[in-house]
């Protein structure tokens, strides 16, 4: 008495729970935004947004005059930039590498320099200008700059070795990979065919381990390295989908239901010229079959039903699944002088599945 | 009957319960003893971890929230995960300039005071690194719900509308804002730059200086930071100093050679700024295995999308056979961690723990091998696999892959 008490408490927490949440009884509201703002902040000088804006548009904008050869280029990039990336610019331990990976983009563990992989020289000129050295950040001149990024296109075969780089030539460069991007096409590509309703039951048959984790312990607790996984996929269990001894229960499942109802709209099918079932149905030159499970026979309105029917009805038999299952089987044997042309359905599944369908209409 | 699997149904008397212990008779700490209070000592080996070998530095570098540890939704500041390209810097609230600057009708400058004049707004919001799984896309690697899946963390930003921002230095001037951008840049040396489109700045990205109540820590920047909420990590830049209206993507570093996803052929996505639905099982899982005997065991874990609200998650125990729908625990904002719950009992038999989310628009989670069908093995970035925990009949949980 106790626990039906607390459930109803329970319930009735959460209905008046529900009732809030539906009447969107949240107080909270958007931060206004008058039209013409609140006067705050001060208007940016011409020298602060130049020593801020200095980022560079694929297009060129946003670069400053200057210039600088392969020669001058090879120098530099030897002074603040080996260390990490290279004599060649062919990457030291972790640090990334620069240079080459020319056709490994389709490759497993594509190597992606600005030769292989950058669609845009400006992305270069901005991150070198910017971001590097990698310690040392803005403290290379405009014609270091220009220098160091000849010195990359040279290392990566895309200028020969008497280039310079300038402002005036920045835009004639062709970047290998310039057309090897296309804008994220995921809705399109994806999310049409993974907008679907997920498998709840007999999604597989069996499933196995096929791999397992490459490391066992990825930060050991005592320090030092990570430790490797020495246990095999084989050496997993296998799951398989339905247990001998589960086997009939299974078949009771609600979701293995929705799966011999779709079935049976299939077998359907061969009905559906005479008869309708669902919302809206009408009779045809059959009776309409919306509620037919347990209905007593010969009793649809407004349909003409055959003697043999109207004897049923007088009877007071019902269409129990057993009298369904005798009937679908062979029409004819079953209901002598009915009207119904259909041959009968051979396969016992069959029967099964559709009589599942129909019931699926009861509701 | 509960009593039988828990730890109190030790043979006689608990002598925890019988014998007067220690600290119900001597006095604790002192509320002056701890101004700003850390975990218990106890809880000490709930923290960030890096994986050294992952990267050349860890100046710049990742490290992982240890979600296995953590229930609810909300990431406590001080084991949020950490991404810097150049270091967590200090920057005094009072060094701290923001330009507007661009195709604006008035380019400006803001101190910090001038931020928090703006009316501001409070969302919980999930911020995931687009890497977060990554190393997962070859197959099972670590072992760890921590390393597999904490580049990530939830909290609940304050901060002024970025549309309110745009608006005071006047978007007139930019004409037809369809195919206009912002870009946003850090003060620190990466000066890490991501271009926006203008549909989404106007939208719901937010100017933020205070997470779950209090100021940014320096690891999140420290005084301000941009929150896009739903989109990769990477484009939330930190001591956001300057917003520049633009005509077209800028291009930078970080939207090209990075954080953009190659595919099986060679070519690449870019733009690729939304994070899909994902969850994981966070306990049990390698680094929460079931401590506890047969009879009443928890499933939980994290779900969340950057499309929306999370709508349903279902959670398999026969590596994705059949599947059973959790319950959701209270939910935050649209795009902001969810909490599920399986209430479920063990017997000691092998599981192998999946689990699957669904959001809004319909969109569930995918497996490794349709990821792998449509994208190959090389993307890096963007993998919201469902992820497999084997449990053994010891509750040792392990990451594995599955058929």
């Amino acid at each position: 008495a106790r626990a039906a008490a607390l459930e109803a408490k329970v319930s009735e927490i959460q209905a008046a729970a529900a009732e809030r949440g539906a009447g969107g009884l949240s107080l909270t509201a958007p931060a206004p935004q008058p039209g013409d703002g609140y006067g705050l902040g001060r208007s940016a000088l011409a020298e602060e947004i130049a020593a801020w804006d200095v980022d560079v548009l694929p297009d060129g904008r946003g670069l400053p005059e200057g210039r600088g050869d392969v020669f001058t280029g090879e120098e530099k990039f030897a002074e603040a930039c080996a260390s990490c990336h290279g004599d060649f610019a062919e990457g030291v331990g972790n640090w990334p590498v620069l240079a080459g990976g020319f056709d490994t983009l389709a490759r497993k563990d594509p190597v992606k320099t600005v030769g292989s992989y950058w669609p845009y020289l400006s992305t270069v000129w901005d991150y070198v200008h910017r971001s590097m050295p990698f310690g040392q950040a803005q403290t290379l001149s405009d014609d270091d700059v220009y220098a160091i990024v000849a010195y990359i296109l040279y290392s990566n075969d895309l200028v020969d070795e008497d280039f310079e780089l300038s402002h005036e030539n920045f835009a004639d460069v062709e970047m290998y990979n310039a057309d090897g991007f296309v804008v994220d096409d995921r809705p399109e590509r994806e999310y049409t065919g993974w907008r679907v309703d997920p498998c709840m039951e007999n999604c597989k048959e069996t499933v196995s381990i096929t791999m397992r984790s490459t490391f066992l312990d990825v930060t050991p607790e005592d320090g030092g390295e990570s430790v490797m996984n020495d246990a095999s996929a084989g050496s997993g269990p296998v799951f398989t989908a339905v247990p001998a001894q589960d086997a009939e229960a299974g078949t009771e499942a609600p979701a293995s239901d929705d799966a011999l109802i779709g079935d049976g709209e299939r077998v359907f099918r061969k009905c559906r010229s005479c008869h309708q079932i669902g919302e809206g149905a009408k009779n045809r030159s059959g009776p309409l079959l919306t509620g037919v499970t347990g209905r007593t026979f010969g009793t649809v309105d407004g349909f003409k039903y055959s003697d043999a029917f109207e004897e049923a009805a007088t009877e007071g038999r019902n269409w129990t699944e057993e009298e369904m299952a005798a009937f679908l089987e062979n029409p004819k044997e079953h209901m002598p002088g009915t009207r119904m042309s259909f041959a009968g359905l051979k396969d016992d599944a069959d029967i099964a599945a559709v009589i599942a369908y129909l019931k699926s209409f009861d509701g | 009957a509960g009593g039988l699997a828990g730890a109190a149904g030790a043979n006689g008397a608990d002598p925890l319960i019988t014998e007067t212990q220690d600290w119900a008779i001597y006095t604790g700490a002192g509320v002056d003893e701890t101004p700003y209070g850390l975990p218990i000592r106890f809880e000490e080996d709930v923290v960030r971890r890096n994986v050294e070998w992952l990267t050349a530095s860890p100046i710049s570098s990742i490290n992982f929230t240890p979600i296995h540890a953590l229930d609810g939704t909300i990431t406590p500041q001080g084991c949020a995960f950490e991404r810097h390209h150049s270091g967590a810097i200090e920057l005094r609230k009072e060094d701290y300039r923001l330009m507007i600057n661009g195709l604006v009708a008035t380019p400006l400058v803001f101190d910090y005071t001038d931020i928090e004049r703006f009316p501001r707004e409070n969302h919980v919001y999930f911020c995931e690194c687009a890497a977060n799984t990554g190393m997962e896309w070859a197959g099972a690697q670590l072992n760890g719900v921590q390393f597999t899946h904490g580049m990530i963390h939830n909290m609940e930003y304050t901060g002024v509308p970025l549309r309110t921002l745009l608006n005071e230095a006047g978007l007139g001037a930019a004409g037809d804002l369809a195919d206009k951008w912002v870009y946003v840049e850090g003060a620190d040396a990466s000066s890490n730059g991501r271009s926006i489109p203008m549909e989404k700045a106007l939208d719901d990205v937010l100017v933020a200086f205070k997470a779950n109540g209090e100021a940014l820590r320096m690891e999140h920047g420290y005084p301000v930071r941009l929150v896009v909420p739903g989109w990769e990590g990477n484009m939330w830049v930190k001591w956001l100093r300057r917003i520049e209206v633009t005509d077209m993507a800028v291009g930078s570093r970080e939207e090209t050679s990075k954080y953009t996803d190659v595919y099986e052929d060679g070519t690449a996505r870019k733009w690729t700024w939304v994070m899909d639905a994902k969850s994981v099982i966070t306990s049990p899982s390698p680094q929460s295995p079931v401590r506890h005997g047969h009879g009443p065991m928890v499933i939980s874990g994290l779900a969340w999308s950057g499309h929306g609200q999370i709508t349903r998650v279902d959670v398999s125990r026969d590596g994705g056979m059949s599947w059973e729908t959790a319950r959701l625990g209270k939910q935050g904002d649209s795009k902001a961690l969810t909490r599920f719950y399986l209430d479920t009992t063990w017997s000691g038999e092998e599981m192998l723990l999946q689990s699957r989310a669904m959001d809004e628009t319909g969109y569930v989670q995918p497996t490794k091998t349709q990821l792998r069908e449509q994208r190959g093995e090389n993307s890096v970035y963007h993998n919201n696999c469902i992820q497999t925990w084997y449990v053994n009949a010891e509750g040792v949980a392990e990451n594995v892959e599955v058929s």
